[in-house]
């Protein structure tokens, strides 16, 4: 038996935040890159439990916007990492709060 | 109204039309300037002689023609020309004078660089003088007395390089304008009380009847007014003193304006404005009438005084013309105005005649001008000795055949009978001893006798110069001819009334008591002076027989009665120290005043420099640091770190859901 | 509540909690693999299994590998991540605070799951070539541009 949506949208929610979590406190560049990934993840768990409870769940449409959501993030992920090779072989270093260039 | 009366300004406007054309050319073209001012004076002749004989039309003729010149508001300034026997008579003497003159100065001032520019300012006199004749209205004959006596500083002074000269001609011009200051204030109040300067208009000029009737009792003191500036032009006593000193123009000039014309001016102003000085006149007598009768016998009397003491050629003729122009005001304060504008015309002919013979003279003496340096010029100088008798016995009042004669006989007549006093005729009767006297020592010094001058070449003037002698000297004794009582056609001519010849009139006692004065001179000059310049007893040669027998009286009349080292002393000195009081005045109280107010302006600015310095500037600068300091509070919030910027996005976006919320 | 939820939803949140502290580099990364794999559970829960699978496939299989391989290049013989900031964690817990209350507080979202047919993948390939055969396209698209930007990115400057 499924639990009702707002118990989804809670453990989303969760989610989201544990993403948001890694992205704002760690000091190393790709676990921002994880925390993103992970709200990304959690946004499509929101959507596919939207279209789940909607009043006409034959139209795929959260299906549709999940799935592209997921190739999306692939493709940003793909090229945030090649960010983070490209910056660290610049600053020789991952640590964030050193890529301060933008400073002022 | 015939062409002439209308075209009468042409005879003042071509001479000085010519001025400013010979004015254009260059130094070089000395022939062109000669001639044209001869032809521009040629032509103001002829057009005199057609208004002469326009005159001669009926006796008292009188034609005006006047005209508006400006108006402002309701008022109209009109001004004219007039012509009368009057103005008819000093037209042709003047025209003919001056011509003799301008070609006389072709030879005269052939040597000088500036020829052109004396051409040029003798056709602008000459137009100028003319002008003075023919003016009706006051104003325009003020207009050109002034030019006159801006043409006579020009040529008094018309050797720059002299500092004499230049002295000269300043002393001229600010003695007569002493004049014209009494003359300018006569107009403005007879503008005043008369409401026109016109002399006649219809019944309305000021000198008609109508016009005097305005003035009433002021008449008296705008003549005397009027009077000044006669005074000053004329040479008459107390501002004589310029015209001995104008004798450092050249000899041509002191011709023209210092003998026949321009001082001329002050005498015919007198009697143009005459109904003024006459208004009221009870027996032919009013207060400005003696005035003028008093002053005219005092400059007579001093003038031939002083004369007998001169050294100078020039310097005795030139006393001599303000002795004549005394003269010749008694004449006209007694009321007999005819006789005294007839002996200024006779005066006009036989001074210039004198003048120019003794520039010829004095360029035939190599330009000595010092008459105990000169001697014996009878042979070496024939033509210009006999003119020079001529001028002499004309001016002394040789009768017959001298025009100067028989006008000087009735101007004594017409003082013999002058109700007032007895005494300027008495006066006048020693004047005519004494201009008998000094003329007969300058002819003796300069002619006779043995040569003293240091040169040998004394020569004859050439022809050109010569020639104006002869015409003047042949004037001088045909004018006679239209002055003598037997036939007193000019004194007919000019008082209005028709003549008669009558012959029986040529007889009178007045003739015989002149003719013993005239000789009585005569034989006194010669008696003293014949051996003059020659050691005589005990007197040495250099030495003059008056001088050697009273040289205290000498010495006082040598140097013109101490009358210039006076006003230095007096005048002079008291304008010097307004000067420097003024100058005091100016350089530390009114200069004062205006650094003061100038520091005030400083004062003002410094306290606005302050005010912008330290309040605006301060604030200013404040504003910008505090700017900069929020500008770089705001930057450092940019930290650089990607986290801080996720984490504030995330808060935005908590607070959007948040606003969401809430709203919905 | 079903038993299968619960541990589901456990399981997924401890993975990504430790993925989001732990210390090690490799050990946060796997564990990230592993929340995932719990998020692709959930999927199968809610009958969404295609996506569920390819979040497996995507997610697993090339972006947490991905992670790994970056992790590997980009050593310095550091393999821990040192510093924590704990601000983020404030941030965190309020924007879960303010979510769950935006939750809670809508009483539309308290419906229960409507009856669905099963969703076939022939479906979903059906509406993928019709109605949003464009965004392919525009996928397909953004993904070669991807490829080809992550291959500039760490190409290594020619001397």
């Amino acid at each position: 038996m499924t639990p009702t949506l707002q118990i989804f949208l809670i453990v989303s929610a969760a989610l989201f935040c544990v993403g948001l979590l890694a992205a704002l406190s760690r000091r190393h560049a790709i676990f921002i890159l994880i925390g993103i990934e992970m709200m990304l993840a959690a946004a499509n768990l929101n959507f596919i439990a939207f279209w789940r409870f909607s009043p006409e769940p034959h139209q795929p449409t959260g299906v549709m916007v999940a799935i592209f959501s997921i190739a999306i993030a692939a493709a940003e992920a793909a090229v945030g990492l090649a960010l983070v090779i490209s910056v660290y072989r610049h600053y020789r270093t991952t640590n964030v709060d050193q890529f301060d260039q933008l400073k002022g | 109204m015939s062409w002439i009366t209308i075209n009468l300004w042409l005879i003042p406007a071509v001479p000085v039309a010519i001025s400013l054309g010979i004015l254009s050319l260059a130094k070089s073209r000395r022939k062109s300037a000669a001639g044209l001012a001869v032809i521009g004076q040629v032509i103001a002749l002829v057009l005199s002689i057609a208004a002469f004989l326009e005159t001669l039309q009926a006796p008292g003729f009188r034609a005006v023609q006047n005209f508006t010149w400006f108006t402002f508001g309701d008022t109209e300034l009109r001004i004219g020309w007039v012509l009368d026997p009057l103005a008819a008579a000093m037209l042709v003497m003047i025209a003919l004078v001056g011509l003799c003159i301008f070609i006389f100065s072709v030879g005269y001032m052939a040597d000088d660089k500036n020829f052109t520019r004396f051409f040029a300012y003798l056709s602008f006199f000459s137009g100028a003088m003319l002008g003075v004749v023919i003016a009706n209205s006051l104003l325009l004959l003020f207009v050109f007395w002034e030019l006159v006596g801006l043409a006579s500083y020009l040529l008094i002074g018309f050797w720059i390089g002299r500092p004499s000269a230049a002295a000269a001609a300043k002393k001229a011009f600010i003695t007569t304008r002493i004049g014209d200051m009494g003359f300018f204030l006569g107009i403005l109040w007879l503008y005043h009380s008369s409401g026109t300067l016109l002399f006649y208009d219809d019944g309305n000029g000021c000198l008609e009847s109508a016009g005097l009737a305005m003035l009433g009792a002021s008449a008296t003191f705008i003549a005397l007014l009027i009077f000044c500036g006669a005074i000053g032009k004329s040479g008459q006593f107390p501002l004589h003193v310029w015209l001995p000193d104008a004798m450092e123009g050249p000899t041509p000039v002191s011709a023209l304006i210092h003998a026949a014309t321009m001082v001329a001016a002050g005498v015919f102003l007198v009697a143009r404005v005459y109904p003024l000085f006459s208004f009221g006149a009870i027996h032919g007598v009013t207060p400005s009438l003696t005035v003028v009768v008093w002053i005219g016998v005092t400059t007579a009397l001093m003038a031939a005084l002083i004369a007998i003491a001169q050294a100078d050629i020039k310097r005795i003729l030139a006393y001599s013309t303000v002795s004549q122009l005394g003269l010749m005001m008694v004449s006209l304060g007694v009321g007999g105005v005819a006789a005294g504008i007839m002996h200024l015309l006779a005066h006009g002919f036989f001074k210039a005649l004198l003048f120019l013979g003794a520039g010829s003279v004095i360029h035939g003496c190599h330009h000595e001008q010092d008459i105990r340096k000169m001697g014996g010029l009878r042979r070496l100088m024939p033509v210009t000795f006999l003119t020079y008798a001529v001028g002499m016995m004309a001016l002394s009042g040789v009768p017959l055949f001298f025009s100067g004669g028989w006008t000087k006989e009735e101007i004594l007549h017409s003082t013999a009978h002058w109700p007032k006093s007895h005494v300027p005729h008495y006066l006048l009767l020693a004047g005519v001893v004494l201009t008998a006297l000094y003329m007969t020592r300058q002819i003796i010094y300069v002619f006779f006798g043995k040569s003293r001058a240091a040169f040998e070449h004394a020569h004859e003037s050439p022809s050109v110069m010569t020639t104006p002698l002869v015409v003047l000297a042949l004037c001088a004794i045909v004018f006679s001819v239209v002055l003598t009582p037997a036939w007193p056609w000019l004194h007919g001519y000019l008082g209005g009334e028709p003549a008669q010849f009558d012959i029986t009139r040529l007889i009178q006692p007045m003739f015989f008591v002149s003719l013993m004065l005239v000789a009585a001179g005569i034989g006194i000059g010669v008696l003293l002076y014949h051996r003059a310049g020659v050691q005589d007893r005990n007197r040495p040669a250099e030495t003059d027989p008056l001088e050697y027998m009273q040289p205290g009286l000498f010495r006082f009349l040598e140097n013109k009665m101490w009358l210039d080292e006076l006003y230095d002393r007096t005048v002079i000195a008291f304008a010097a120290i307004s000067a420097r009081v003024s100058d005091w005045m100016d350089r530390y109280v009114w200069d004062g005043l205006v650094r003061a107010l100038g520091s005030l302006g400083q004062l003002f600015g410094i306290f606005t420099r302050d005010v912008d310095e330290r309040g605006i500037n301060a604030g200013v600068d404040e504003t910008m640091t505090g700017t900069r300091g929020l500008g770089r509070v705001i930057s450092s919030w940019h930290s650089g770190q990607i986290q801080t910027y996720l984490g504030v996005v995330a808060i935005g976006m908590l607070a959007l859901l948040l606003l969401y919320a809430w709203l919905v | 509540m079903s038993a299968a939820f619960v541990i589901i939803s456990i399981l997924t949140l401890a993975a990504a909690l430790a993925a989001a502290t732990l210390r090690k580099l490799m050990h946060a990364a796997l564990s990230f693999a592993v929340a995932f794999v719990g998020l692709a559970a959930f999927f199968f829960l809610l009958g969404a299994e295609f996506v569920g699978l390819v979040q497996i496939f995507v997610y697993i299989g090339a972006v947490a590998v991905l992670i790994v391989f970056t992790i590997l290049l980009t050593r310095r013989d550091v393999e821990k991540d040192r510093g924590f900031n704990w601000s983020g964690v404030v941030v965190t817990i309020a924007v879960f605070g303010g979510l769950i209350w935006a939750i809670v507080k809508t009483q539309s979202l308290s419906v229960s799951a409507p009856e669905m047919p099963v969703l076939t993948v022939k479906h979903i390939g059906e509406v993928l070539m019709t109605g949003y055969v464009w965004p392919l396209l525009c996928v397909g698209l953004l993904l070669t541009a991807a490829l080809i930007g992550a291959l500039i990115l760490v190409m290594e400057e020619k001397r």
